[in-house]
């Protein structure tokens, strides 16, 4: 295939262009003139009575990132050192060093779209002059088989249907990144498999992401394939939970998604797909499945994807990425999460009364007899910020309140106390010789604003085994 | 006809052979690994109890947290050391 522009001049026109038939007597002079050499796309008598080039396949469009035509191109010993788009009398002059071109033209008429750029040819040419960057296997289903029942037969689904990972999808997906397609994101749990930005499109693609999504796909696999978040544990427990990520940034809103209404329920794309592209990369190229090494006893519909936006525009208090040292930018924050329970009260008026209700939710996370063994996410609702911000509470202030709430007697937490088996042993309860415990660590509580704009609600989505033994929360930048 | 790109690993597993269980206990160093997990102890040290009985020596291995894979170091100390390991797995 020859996609290199001879030396001189040269032109890319299609008879569909008005301004390229416009341009013809011009053209027809350049030639007898100057040499100039003529692609034509759509048309190889075009134009009528000059010899010209049909680009038939667009490869010399396409390799030459032709967007406009006619683009007027001067090539020097194989290199191009001038173009010009559309007809500009005194561009078309200077480009080719005459003085009187198109005097009877009008002295500037834009272009139309070239070929290669019409949306409807786009992925396929692509696919056709770029497929070959891609390394993955392909797989070909044969025409009496279903593609999405092929999908789900080899096992390649969460349980709903996917879209197929065709090379034009994959393709389109990977505009979505700067990064190229062999690079290596993370180092995917439970089987330690390098994941490469390509591999990461695919199932992008099976999951229904936009190209637009991929860089916050690629940064919550970077924050989940960390070691402190601790994947194979997430995975192998028989606890119900999973990755839960919360997107932080201007790029949440550019890319539309959900922080207010039903923010963590169904009907935004950005949401379901980006959580779910996460867990079919753990699943497809980590390995990472139920009954294999996921053995959680219920799980968690959260774990076919849990995504959602912070509320920054309505928060009275900074975003959790900026609490966590990323101001300004577009950031995941990933926590081992089940899924969230609502925190009711609808008729506290003041910080102190709504703190009280907060903190005995709180206390009953997983057991109300287990302390400093869990994290929680509160995900606070805007009508129960205004509260909080109304009595001028920060966050500091806030979990300050909590913490103090949330102090414990340590005979209340004995093993056996108050008819409940589970609790810390009896000696250490003696060592502490009546000393109360916190509930949580000191940064054992995540503060997030969202949700709709109606409710006196929250949610708090519990943890799983907290800090070094078990999972710490990470958070990432999104890089495009 | 449609052709998908693969969204796996594309890994070939490799097949292993199991080994031979031995036929006695008696005189074998038998490693017992306690994953940490909450009561493991008290299986652990029963089986311990069992095996001594029949002539077996046990050395006891913990894991830092039953979350995470038991570090290189650990089993590889094992691996060295052992002719038999037993894993208290799971709840």
């Amino acid at each position: 295939m020859v996609t290199q522009l001879p030396d001189g001049l040269v032109v890319i026109v299609k008879r569909e262009c008005a301004t390229c038939v416009m341009v013809t007597p011009v053209l027809a002079r350049l030639r007898a003139e100057r040499g100039l050499t003529i692609f034509t796309q759509d048309d190889p008598k075009f134009p009528d009575g000059l010899d010209s080039v049909f680009d038939a396949d667009l490869s010399i469009s396409w390799h030459n990132s032709i967007e406009t035509v006619p683009t007027l191109i001067r090539v020097v010993d194989g290199c191009e050192v001038e173009r010009t788009v559309g007809w500009h009398r005194d561009d078309w002059n200077a480009l080719t060093g005459m003085t009187d071109l198109g005097a009877d033209l009008p002295p500037m008429r834009p272009g139309c779209g070239s070929m290669s750029v019409d949306p409807n040819l786009e992925d396929e040419l692509r696919a056709r002059f770029s497929g070959s960057v891609l390394r993955a296997r392909r797989v070909e289903i044969a025409s009496a088989e279903d593609d999405a029942e092929a999908l789900f037969d080899r096992g390649w689904t969460d349980g709903l249907p996917v879209v197929a990972p065709t090379e034009e999808r994959v393709l389109r997906m990977l505009t979505g990144t700067s990064r190229a397609p062999d690079d290596i994101v993370a180092v995917v749990p439970p089987d330690l498999v390098e994941v490469t930005v390509e591999k990461v499109a695919i199932n992008a693609v099976m999951a229904g992401c936009r190209p637009e999504y991929l860089p916050w796909v690629i940064a919550s696999l970077q924050a989940v394939c960390n070691d402190d978040f601790n994947m194979h544990g997430v995975l192998a427990t028989t606890m119900p939970v999973g990755p839960v990520i919360v997107a932080n940034g201007p790029g949440t809103r550019a890319i539309g998604m959900n922080s207010g209404i039903n923010a963590f329920g169904q009907g935004n794309r950005a949401n379901l797909t980006i959580g779910r592209a996460v867990q079919l990369v753990v699943r497809n190229v980590g390995g990472g499945r139920p009954g294999e090494v996921d053995r959680a006893t219920h799980g968690n519909p959260g774990k076919i994807g849990f995504c959602f936006a912070e509320d920054e525009v309505g928060s009275p208090w900074t975003s959790l990425a900026e609490s966590r040292g990323f101001a300004g930018v577009d950031a995941v924050t990933v926590f081992a999460g089940e899924g969230p329970r609502c925190i009711v009260d609808q008729l506290a008026r003041d910080a102190d009364q709504l703190a009280n209700t907060f903190a005995a939710c709180l206390r009953t996370l997983h057991n109300p007899k287990l302390v400093l063994a869990f994290d929680a996410l509160v995900v606070i609702g805007p009508e129960h910020a205004r509260v909080f911000a109304e009595a001028e509470w920060d966050r500091a202030r806030l979990l300050h309140e909590l913490d103090s709430r949330l102090r414990i007697p340590s005979s209340e937490l004995a093993r056996g106390a108050g008819g409940i088996a589970e609790g810390i042993p009896e000696q250490i309860v003696e060592q502490l010789k009546g000393e109360p415990l916190p509930k949580f660590a000191p940064d054992g509580l995540l503060i997030v604003h969202a949700g709709g704009g109606a409710g006196l609600f929250s949610a708090i989505i519990g943890g799983w085994a907290r800090g070094a033994v078990g999972s710490k929360p990470v958070t990432s930048a999104v890089e495009r | 006809m449609s052709v998908f790109l693969d969204p796996t690993s594309e890994r070939r597993l490799t097949e292993m052979t199991r080994q031979q269980r031995p036929a006695d206990v008696c005189g074998k160093t038998i490693g017992l690994l306690d994953i940490s997990k909450a009561r493991g102890n008290v299986y652990l040290d029963r089986i311990a109890d069992l095996l001594v009985e029949r002539g077996a020596v046990v050395k006891r291995y913990i894991k830092p947290t039953f979350t995470k894979p038991a570090p290189v170091d650990l089993r590889h100390e094992i691996a060295t050391q052992c002719e038999i390991v037993i894993e208290g797995l799971a709840d």
